[in-house]
């Protein structure tokens, strides 16, 4: 039976006119529409911190050689106390803990003068090539987050892991120190690399619709530029900067890649690698309080930057478009800076590239003559001796495999996402100034303030069995489309607000007044001129799907490898190059996905990320 | 083709704002029907709660013999259902369509056969004098083409009821004027009951069969064009409706047949009202001369407004200013004395406490 059919048997029926008005009510599609959603985050997103939380209450099997006399599944403070309290509390949790803050903000710092230098000088200075700067700026956000820190591994490699040495090695004669081969340093440069991508896109948009009127009229009163900088432009993209930080520092206080390669080898261990390490060993509830205290740092953090900027402001940028009128002459400075901005780009396009597809084309690591030049790691067969007898990765069936993995996983999260992204968008404009919308808003904010692993690891303990209706998803590729999904909810709303915010609200009124129901107004009005949206959101879901790490380190199983989880396997296997040269092959899917989808209509990357 | 509209006791809140209290509204089959009032009257909601855009908390709608909407009963038809058509402010094209698929949305819900569809689509485009436009997107065309695209697509689908939410605002001067006359064209030869939303008090008086004037959310009065024009029950309709402006000039009853205004009297009917009252006399019922006439009243020239067809002159007499209209230009120059006389025929007095019109004729 339809909706409509039920609500015209509840107008029939002798009931209580308030009754009917209550079905009524219930029955309207942006309340029917609000209760899925409502549903779908309950189930995605409430459910599984609630089975976490409990999990870290209760006795688990694993428990019962510590404390004999415990029943499973009886309630305990047993993990906290020792997780907190115990000898075990400082190497376990209170180093991973400062581990995490120092990296989380050395790298948010370094990424935002960074991102911050580089969007001020695109658009508001006449540094020559901005066009082409601009586009090149957003490619380190394309490559994988530990992208960087492999190439690292292969610049700056010490004796200290293993027989081979680095590049710097061979070209300086003697090995790195280790606080630059190892360790917080490496760490935060190559994070920050990375990640200055958001303050750059955030802090660009600001810029740009900052009317330059707002200057000028400071300039007219005779401040002096630095003054201006200081006390009116600065003010103005304060928001724009503070989204951009909560946003990298949680993205960056959940990432398990370059703490992985980097800080494991010398046992810097942060809470992510923590987590890992401790899933690892069977420690499911020990896995889950480091992951309760990365979500409280993560939360905590991001209420006192909405203190700063007041209520849900933070992470929306300066809307509209701004007038651009005077650039900032920068006279002699120009060579240098441009030289520094291209020194900076090739550094961190070029030469991780490079390093990582010329140790692809070594037949061991650290030798450096031509004799050790081959094409083994991409097209060899199967020899005993090399990387533990695996195949070349062209001539690996399994690589294909895990590469369709890669791919269907990110078309669906994309997908999927999109779509709700649009009935988010949907019911939260909809209803703006009800309670029931400004409930599914919260609700769809929630996993930004769960860092990445530790999403992965709730959703360990959720679907590990049958829940309601649900089956158990454990070990299944459905679990990890469920959970990048899942994630990445708040942005997807994000981008479904700002496109919904596009279409006025007359233009689904007259076709509700011309008689299209729900499901032919989706049809014919919303999703159509919401496409561009639609497709931003898609774009931008597919990339970080396609190079997801710490999302779904947790969950994946052989039969559900995908690419980046595959070179962690790789690499932890001691099998470098292949590692190296499965990135590559990510990262030139990844670029041929965003040729395809950026030829539709409207779409743009930095429109998925709400700049 | 057309149905009566009756609004009984209707309420609507936004919050603790009251947009409409307790609206009682009949619209008869076939008239013309324009809610008029500034800016945040209600107008507009209580359009929209009709076509069943918006849910009142309160009362009862009927269209036609069809109870669309009951509060009491818990009964809202969609408004899909209702059987009426509107146009809105902004057109509300779908901009990714072109016109005839603009056309054509509604007509295929509806199920209608091929041919039954194509012939819609010509037919209502001839109506709005748009034929050959049917490939056009709605950004390709001026504002006054996409207005008349946006009753082109209302037309198609032959509704009982017409709604328009203040279709010409949008639209300049010259346009409007052009406007007003193909709408009450088009209402005269479809006979749909229309309900027209507009601020614009020209709109309304030229278009409508009847008026209603909405002010806080409370229907003042509804009556012909003709009878609000003339008999505005009360101060704010008769301050609202003519232009230029009519004179209301403060004046106290101290006897029969005459009200005291300044240092003259007016010799008026007074319909045994006393006391303190609001004189409201229209500028182009004030007739100015030269020289003294029997009754007229001697003012001095403060300001002469030629305007081509007419003239508006701002008479002043100690502290008491008024505006007169005379037809084409005028031969008065700043500061001639000039001697005004009243039309006591179409004067209106409001008591000045209440403001309501006194013996309403």
């Amino acid at each position: 039976m339809s909706i409509s059919a039920i609500a015209r048997k509840a107008s029939s029926l002798t009931v209580p006119a308030s009754f009917r008005r209550f079905i009524r009510w219930l029955t309207s599609a942006r309340v029917i529409l609000s209760i899925i959603m409502l549903v779908v985050m309950f189930y995605l997103v409430i459910v599984p911190l609630y089975r976490m939380v409990v999990t870290t209450l209760t006795y688990q099997e694993k428990d019962l050689f510590r404390v004999p006399e415990a029943q499973v599944g009886e309630y305990t403070l047993f993990h906290y106390i020792r997780m907190l309290t115990s000898q075990m509390a400082k190497p376990y949790l209170y180093d991973p803990i400062m581990h995490s803050l120092v990296i989380s903000f050395g790298a948010t710092g370094l990424a935002l003068a960074i991102g911050g230098g580089l969007a001020w000088l695109c658009i508001r200075t006449d540094l020559p090539g901005r066009i082409i700067i601009t586009q090149l700026a957003v490619l380190p956000y394309i490559m994988p987050g530990w992208t960087i820190a492999q190439a690292w591994t292969v610049l700056f490699k010490n004796r200290l892991t293993g027989g081979s040495s680095g590049v710097f090695e061979y070209l300086i004669g003697q090995s790195p120190p280790v606080w630059l081969s190892y360790g917080p340093v490496p760490i935060i440069i190559s994070s920050a690399l990375h990640y200055y991508t958001f303050f750059f896109l955030f802090i660009s948009a600001a810029l740009v619709s900052i009317d330059s009127s707002l200057e000028e009229s400071g300039d007219l009163m005779g401040a002096s530029r630095s003054r201006i900088l200081r006390k009116i432009t600065f003010p103005l993209v304060l928001p724009a900067i503070l989204s951009g930080f909560i946003m990298t520092f949680s993205k960056i206080m959940g990432t398990y890649g370059g703490p992985a390669l980097l800080g494991v080898p010398v046992k810097y261990y942060t809470v992510s690698t923590m987590i890992r390490s401790a899933i690892g060993i069977g420690d499911k509830a020990d896995a889950f309080v480091l992951a309760i205290t990365l979500i409280l740092f993560s939360m905590l953090l991001i209420s006192i930057n909405q203190r700063i900027v007041g209520t849900r402001r933070s992470y929306e940028t300066i809307g509209g478009r701004g007038f651009m009128a005077n650039k900032t002459k920068l006279r002699n400075w120009k060579g240098a800076l441009l030289a520094i901005v291209i020194i900076f780009q090739v550094m961190v396009i070029v030469i991780p590239l490079g390093l990582l597809l010329m140790d692809t084309f070594m037949l061991r690591s650290g030798i450096y003559s031509l004799d050790n030049l081959t094409l083994h790691n991409w097209i060899g067969e199967s020899v005993k001796t090399i990387n533990n007898g695996s195949p070349g990765i062209l001539r690996n069936p399994k690589i294909y495999f895990y590469a369709k993995n890669s791919i269907l996983l990110s078309i669906w999260t994309a997908f999927f996402t999109a779509v709700l992204g649009v009935i988010l968008g949907y019911v939260i404009v909809k209803g703006r100034g009800t309670r029931l919308s400004r409930l599914v808003e919260q609700l769809a904010f929630i996993p930004y303030v769960i860092p990445g692993i530790a999403f992965g690891a709730i959703y360990i303990s959720m679907f590990s069995r049958q829940f309601g209706p649900i089956p158990p998803l454990y070990g299944t590729f459905a679990l990890l489309v469920v959970v990048s999904v899942a994630k990445h909810i708040p942005y997807s709303s994000r981008t479904g607000v700002s496109a919904m915010l596009q279409v006025g609200r007359e233009l689904e009124e007259a076709a509700q007044v011309a008689g299209a129901n729900l499901l032919q107004r989706f049809r014919t009005i919303i999703f159509p001129l919401t496409s561009s949206g639609f497709v931003s959101g898609f774009l931008l879901t597919f990339i970080t799907t396609m190079r997801e790490l710490s999302l779904i380190i947790l969950l994946v199983t052989p039969s559900t490898m995908v690419l980046s989880t595959q070179t962690m396997r790789y690499k932890e296997n001691g099998d470098d190059q292949m590692a190296n040269a499965v990135i590559i092959v990510l990262i030139v899917l990844v670029l041929i996905g965003e040729l395809i989808i950026s030829r539709f209509r409207g779409g743009s990357l930095s429109k998925g990320l709400g700049a | 083709m057309s149905s009566t509209i009756i609004i009984n006791n209707l309420t609507k809140h936004f919050g603790k704002i009251t947009a409409v209290n307790g609206v009682n509204l009949t619209v008869e089959a076939g008239s013309f029907l324009t809610l008029l009032g500034p800016s945040g009257c209600g107008k507009t909601t209580l359009l929209r709660c009709v076509a069943g855009l918006e849910d009142p908390d309160g009362g009862e709608i009927y269209v036609g013999d069809k109870l669309v909407f009951s509060y009491q009963k818990g009964i809202s038809i969609p408004p899909g259902k209702r059987e009426l058509g509107m146009v809105f402010q902004n057109y509300a094209l779908w901009p990714h369509m072109k016109v005839d698929k603009n056309i054509t949305f509604a007509l295929e819900i509806q199920k209608l056969s091929k041919e039954e569809i194509q012939k819609r689509v010509k037919d209502s485009l001839a109506e709005v004098k748009m034929e050959g436009y049917e490939d056009r997107y709605p950004r390709e065309m001026s504002g006054g083409q996409q207005q008349r695209i946006a009753l082109a697509r209302m037309l198609a689908y032959r509704p009982k009821v017409f709604l328009m939410d203040e279709p010409l605002s949008n639209l300049d001067a010259r346009l409007r004027m052009d406007m007003r006359a193909e709408l009450k064209r088009l209402h005269y030869s479809s006979g749909a009951t229309t309900i027209y939303v507009t601020h614009d008090q020209v709109e309304a008086l030229t278009m409508s069969t009847d008026i209603a004037v909405m002010r806080e959310g409370v229907i003042q009065q509804m009556d012909t064009p003709d009878r609000i024009y003339h008999y505005p029950a009360n101060l704010f309709i008769a301050d609202f409706i003519g232009n230029p402006k009519v004179n209301l000039l403060d004046g106290v009853i101290d006897g029969q047949g005459s009200v005291h205004l300044g240092d003259f009297d007016l010799a008026i009917d007074t319909h045994n009202a006393a006391g303190k009252v609001v004189v409201a006399i229209r500028p182009e019922d004030i007739s100015i001369s030269t020289v003294h006439v029997p009754g007229s009243v001697d003012f001095s020239a403060y300001s002469v407004l030629p305007a081509g067809s007419d003239t508006t002159i701002v008479a002043r007499r100690g502290k008491i200013e008024l505006n007169a209209k005379e037809m084409g230009i005028s031969k008065f120059k700043m500061d001639d004395k000039i001697w005004l006389k009243f039309d006591q025929s179409t004067i209106n007095l409001f008591n000045k406490e209440t403001g309501n019109i006194i013996a309403n004729n």
